[in-house]
């Protein structure tokens, strides 16, 4: 049996040591009438090289985007991977052990987490950071949740239509059983207009949510947004591209309570969406809030400095209901990588990188928007993202016809802004090389009328 | 043979002018970054990261690896955790680029294998849980509750019955109170006997028309299969309430006994205990949930379908929860144990059941005579000990035993849990542990027992650092690295 030492000599020697007679008799607590009385239907056992055939041919039918000249982005993103990342989070002591409840023989996996923390306060320029949750998607829901038990009496929460649609779709299904209410504030030029928004919060608002870059990938007016939100005594609540912020003002610096973000571009590999990050910082007021593990430092008994778990009494295995969040692990592993990615890259190649993804980004959409067919669909500064129009209204058809070519060319809207529905998402990391951008530009520009041409 | 040089944190090796990355050259006419992007947008300085060199990093993290326990390196019987063994081809095939490097939004058309792979491992969920439905995207167990509880609500909600309580017993996992706190739930707590099952009077006298749930571990946190299950679900149902199984310990009775057969409506599977992914030093794990077919319309979007012999993404389900996470499930994670399955078939599954309770039994019966396990001689997967007898005639607590199974090269039980128990010691072997291992196991274990206090509180003295005052760290938080502490307490 595989991953099963038990021989039959050991079966029985264990058996006479339990004094019973057969391995079925160890089931008897469960009743007769509930136990299954046929094998599991399920596929049968198969040996390695057998699975292996089968892996391959499932994977052989996938065309990988992180393998494929990509522009596909919108929250998951395809920056290259060193291999310092991979080749530390494969080693067994880091994927083989668990929560570190034995800080002795954890120093390894504590001590790592701290370091973390450390490089979110110096990435976001915020006082404080948690160990990570599940991704970034549900950190910007636990932030909206620490809003709201920060002030029990706000029951409001505003939040941009320039925020990840998925995300908010999330805060729509958490919040649906709490007498929470969630306005959407709509964002027809790309960002959010501060003007509005001050319109919009007043004393009941416990929070508002803003992207930056946002989903469209344009820059967010974050410090003048942050004031509105001050102003009525709620909180700012961000969420980043950890890539940006090589480049961009930190959080912390222009006014942000609670910064979250998905941060799976960090070391991370796109894996169909997941196992991916969500990284958490906030201010010191809010720390005793934060949902989910955190590491701290103390010393021993021998005065050596250690790490520990700590702050504990926010969490579900001591506080149960009363818990600041159900939250019982972090994303360990992708935390490892995180932190591994961000000693690589260190705060030259943080700046290089995100430098590099502008002017790629850019270069993109000048190239894209240079044919008639094609306009930008909002006039605002982005980062490595924007949003482009199709003067034809046949974005799903050139999709198909870029991908025939090999290309993903981008993420079509239509599908969360019926508004936007002849327009396309378009991403550019630093993967992408000139020759790409022209293809896509060049696959983008051609109409289907040549198409059909070429195929007469 | 610690290098402690090379542990020093991160940021006290840091030598500015070093680094490993260099990201490619600028190969597109570039722009004044001045003119791309707003003044006010733009960071003056970098953000003050460490700078360290490749050769730097791979020792700092591959010295810092040495200090950790675990799967591969020790034995880790760590209760409710399911610490099995981590097949590599898993990791490996995983790791696939055809699989690993598919991005969450590309066109199905691009990704019919995985999304295959996925449909056949709902499949294979469903017909282990003996339930119709399954939705592969909550990230954790703990996720899964939430999910579970939010359809029960939905359901609720759709049938027009304002039902506000949840029943917990006193022996659940905390993630149960509070996944039914968040999901806008009133968490009821069920006593139990001293046998350690669910006190059925206790039960009846808190069922009634406004109980949505019932959250049951089964076999429990204690190791015991329910002898009254059957019973406890059809009380419940005769409310009209629902069912939820927390699938944490489904080892024990994997192709055994099913969930649904024995009156769950919902539950969640635990990959990272039951289906062998790592933990990864906690996290990522997912949590899987199945239901019965009347919950399904209600499965949080995008639902995986199979149309036409296509595999598609259905968003448009109009009594859905909505979404639960960005994009569709911890993938990696349900890749490896889609492996896992594969290449232990359902004989395999049935092995592995038998196997984890014959090893815990095995435990049990050696240990017993010298750490008495308050509920009974049998136990299904795992069990729990007390170390009360001790503490009260020898001063010997749980921690003690924890501390010093370290020194003896074994990852500790769980401890203090469940709460049911008075200093908890919670056995869990898995079946992937040879003979000899537990052998050596009870041996150490005994030995601890006859240990004098003192020596014992002083434990472990073989390990990196021996207990840390977690009080100070808790009362005077110190959460990350600060310039100002290179006093350097190496």
């Amino acid at each position: 049996m595989p991953y099963i030492l038990n021989t039959d000599d050991d079966r029985r020697e264990m058996l006479a040591a339990i004094g019973a007679a057969s391995v079925d008799e160890l089931f008897d607590s469960i009743p007769k009438n509930l136990r299954l009385d046929r094998p599991l239907d399920i596929p049968p056992a198969c040996s390695e090289p057998e699975l292996t055939a089968d892996m391959e041919r499932l994977a052989a039918q996938n065309i990988p985007a992180g393998r494929t000249v990509s522009f596909l982005g919108a929250g998951a993103y395809d920056h290259f991977v060193p291999a310092v990342v991979d080749t530390i989070a494969s080693r067994s002591e880091y994927a083989t052990s668990y929560t570190p409840y034995q800080p002795e023989v954890s120093q390894g996996n504590l001590q790592v987490l701290f370091e973390y923390q450390t490089l979110l306060t110096q990435l976001t320029g915020m006082d404080v950071s948690n160990a990570s949750l599940y991704d970034g998607g549900s950190a910007v829901t636990e932030a909206v949740l620490m809003s709201l038990a920060a002030a029990p009496k706000r029951r409001r929460v505003v939040v941009a239509a320039s925020v990840h649609p998925e995300y908010r779709q999330i805060m729509a299904t958490y919040l649906e059983n709490l007498d929470v209410s969630i306005d959407v504030l709509e964002t027809p030029e790309g960002t959010v207009d501060a003007a509005m928004l001050a319109k919009t919060v007043r004393d009941d608002v416990a929070c508002v949510v803003v992207q930056h870059p946002n989903f469209f990938g344009c820059l967010e007016e974050t410090a003048a947004l942050a004031s509105v939100a001050h102003d009525a005594g709620a909180l700012f609540v961000v969420s980043v591209d950890p890539i940006s912020l090589g480049l961009l003002r930190r959080p912390g610096d222009y006014g942000a309570d609670i910064v979250v973000a998905e941060g799976q571009s960090l070391g991370n590999p796109l894996s169909f969406g997941g196992p991916y990050l969500g990284l958490m910082a906030c201010r010191e007021a809010f720390l005793r809030r934060l949902p989910g593990r955190i590491a701290g430092q103390t010393t021993d008994r021998e005065g050596r400095r250690c790490w520990v778990l700590t702050l504990q009494t926010r969490e579900q295995h001591i506080r149960r209901e009363k818990a600041t969040s159900n939250i019982c692990t972090n994303q360990g592993l992708m935390a490892l990588r995180a932190t591994v990615y961000l000693a690589a890259m260190g705060p030259h190649g943080m700046r290089e990188l995100a430098e590099l993804c502008v002017q790629k980004a850019h270069y993109a959409a000048a190239q894209v928007t240079g044919s008639p067919r094609w306009q930008a669909a909002f006039e605002r500064p982005f980062f490595k993202e924007f949003v482009v129009r199709d003067r034809q209204g046949k974005v799903a058809a050139m999709l198909d016809e870029a991908r025939e070519s090999g290309v993903f060319a981008g993420v079509p809207l239509g599908r969360w802004y019926p508004q936007l529905d002849d327009c396309l998402l378009i991403a550019v990391t630093e993967k992408r090389t000139r020759g790409e951008i022209d293809r896509l530009a060049k696959l983008l520009s051609s109409s289907n009328s040549k198409r059909a041409m070429a195929h007469a | 043979m610690r290098n402690r040089q090379a542990t020093r944190l991160l940021f006290e090796l840091s030598k500015p002018g070093r680094r490993a990355a260099r990201v490619p050259a600028c190969d597109v006419p570039t722009g004044e970054l001045g003119d791309l992007l707003p003044d006010a947008a733009l960071a003056d300085e970098p953000p003050p990261l460490p700078e360290l060199g490749e050769p730097d990093i791979i020792r700092h993290f591959v010295n810092l690896s040495t200090l950790n326990m675990s799967v591969d390196t020790h034995f880790y019987p760590l209760g409710s955790c399911t610490m099995k063994y981590n097949p590599k081809r898993n990791e490996r095939l995983a790791s696939l680029p055809g699989l690993a490097d598919v991005h969450p939004y590309q066109d199905p058309t691009t990704m019919q294998g995985l999304l295959a792979l996925l449909f056949e491992l709902q499949e294979m969920l469903a017909e282990i849980g003996g339930l119709d439905a399954v939705s592969l995207h909550p990230a954790a167990g703990a996720h899964g509750e939430l999910t579970a509880l939010l359809i029960a609500a939905a359901y609720f909600r759709d049938r027009a019955e304002p039902r506000t309580k949840v029943l917990i017993p006193d022996s659940a996992h905390g993630t149960n109170p509070a996944s039914a706190a968040m999901a806008g739930f009133k968490a009821i707590t069920v006593g139990s006997t001293s046998e350690g099952f669910v006190d059925l009077d206790d039960l009846n006298s808190k069922l009634g028309d406004d109980v949505a749930v019932l959250m049951i571990t089964n076999p429990s946190t204690l190791g015991l299969f329910e002898p009254q299950i059957e019973t406890i679900c059809r009380r419940v149902h005769e409310v009209g309430g629902l069912v939820y199984l927390d699938g944490a310990n489904m080892n024990a009775i994997l192709g055994v006994t099913r969930p649904g057969d024995f009156g769950a409506d919902m539950m969640h599977f635990n990959p990272h205990k039951t289906f062998s992914t790592p933990h990864g030093g906690g996290g990522p794990g997912a949590g899987p949930i199945a239901v019965r077919q009347q919950l399904e319309p209600y499965l949080p979007v995008p639902v995986l379908v199979r149309r036409d012999g296509r595999f598609v993404l259905e968003e448009d389900r109009p009594k859905s929860i909505g979404r639960v996470r960005s994009f569709f499930g911890n993938t990696g994670v349900l890749v490896r144990a889609y492996c896992y399955l594969r290449t232990l078939g359902p004989d395999g599954l049935r092995r592995v059941a038998e196997n984890a309770v014959l090893n815990a039994n095995y435990l049990l019966a050696r240990v017993k005579h010298f750490l008495p396990v308050p509920h009974g001689d049998r136990c299904m997967h795992e069990f729990v000990a007390s170390a009360q007898r001790l503490k009260q005639e020898k001063g010997i607590t749980a921690m003690d035993i924890a501390k010093r199974l370290l020194d003896y090269g074994f990852h500790a039980p769980t401890v203090y849990f469940p709460l049911v128990v008075k200093e908890a010691v919670m056995i869990e072997p898995t079946e992937t542990e040879s003979k000899e291992t537990l052998d050596a196991f009870v041996e150490a274990l005994f030995r601890i027992t006859e240990q004098s206090a003192e020596s014992l509180h002083a434990a472990p003295h073989a390990a990196p650092i021996n207990r840390p005052d977690e009080v100070r760290a808790a009362r005077r938080p110190t959460l990350h690295w600060q310039p100002s502490d290179q006093s350097g307490e190496h």
